[in-house]
């Protein structure tokens, strides 16, 4: 148990809804551990964070090989939207919560949750924009530096 | 196999120190187990936790993870970890008794 991982930082770094909850499973389960656990949410990964986003995330039905889909037929009006009803149905069954009572799962277990700037920057997105229990918007830098003497994982 | 010595018993647990046989448990045994997790003060919730993980396992098979203990036992998640900052799942489990739980949410 001498190598037993004690922090975990992850990158979320994907904004499409099955490249977004590995991270925060990941995340969950290490503080039901009781490893400590820093999300960073960067790029399109930023809407899960994004108040006005995180409720209309969808699985990404082109170019995504997984879903078994011609490409074409992904790409239609409202099969992205379709496919993530179902995904979403399917995930409500196996009792998996959605995105707003994950995020607040987490909050309350501890996790810390931080937006990346340069992405804040990027598209505009101010400390408003972001749900209260993100603690606070961070420079890689700053990232780095809360990340210092554990394990990272990009997602 | 390894053993620890609770109250004078020779208990067979696993290497994370979850009890191999859930029956060998006695609520003897909970201070002590509680203190090896670094729980200065043994308080009446920790009691309803550790009892509730208990129960669950003994009508089920198998403890709760962090969420479903929540949810089923209606201590909120925050509050879990206030008693249990080290996992409240994981240690309730062991002081408990009882497996490791297996749900990964």
């Amino acid at each position: 148990m001498d190598t037993a991982i004690t922090k975990v930082s992850i990158i979320v770094s994907k904004g499409s809804l099955e490249g977004v909850y590995p991270g925060l499973i990941m995340a969950n389960g290490a503080r039901a551990e009781g490893i400590e656990a820093n999300c960073f949410f960067t790029f399109f990964g930023l809407d899960v964070i994004n108040v006005h986003r995180y409720e209309h995330l969808k699985v990404a039905t082109v170019g995504n090989p997984g879903l078994h889909m011609a490409t074409l037929i992904g790409g239609l009006p409202g099969v992205s939207s379709l496919v993530t009803r179902m995904m979403e149905q399917k995930m409500e069954h196996s009792d998996i919560p959605n995105l707003g009572e994950f995020l607040a799962l987490l909050s309350d277990a501890g996790c810390g949750m931080y937006g990346c700037r340069a992405s804040c920057e990027l598209f505009g997105v101010t400390r408003e924009d972001l749900i209260p229990e993100v603690k606070d918007i961070i420079s890689v830098g700053e990232f780095y530096h809360l990340a210092a003497g554990g394990e990272i994982i990009f997602t | 196999m390894q053993t620890t010595q609770l109250t004078g018993h020779d208990i067979a647990v696993n290497d994370e120190g979850f009890f191999l046989n859930p029956d060998e448990w006695s609520e003897a045994f909970v201070p002590e187990l509680a203190s090896r997790e670094g729980i200065a003060e043994l308080t009446p919730r920790h009691w309803e936790v550790i009892r509730f993980m208990r129960k669950a396992y003994e009508e089920r098979g198998g403890a709760p993870s962090v969420r479903a203990l929540s949810k089923e036992s209606g201590i909120p998640v925050k509050e879990l970890y206030a008693l249990f900052p080290k996992g409240p799942a994981k240690v309730a489990a062991r002081i408990a008794g009882v497996p490791k739980p297996v749900g990964c949410i």
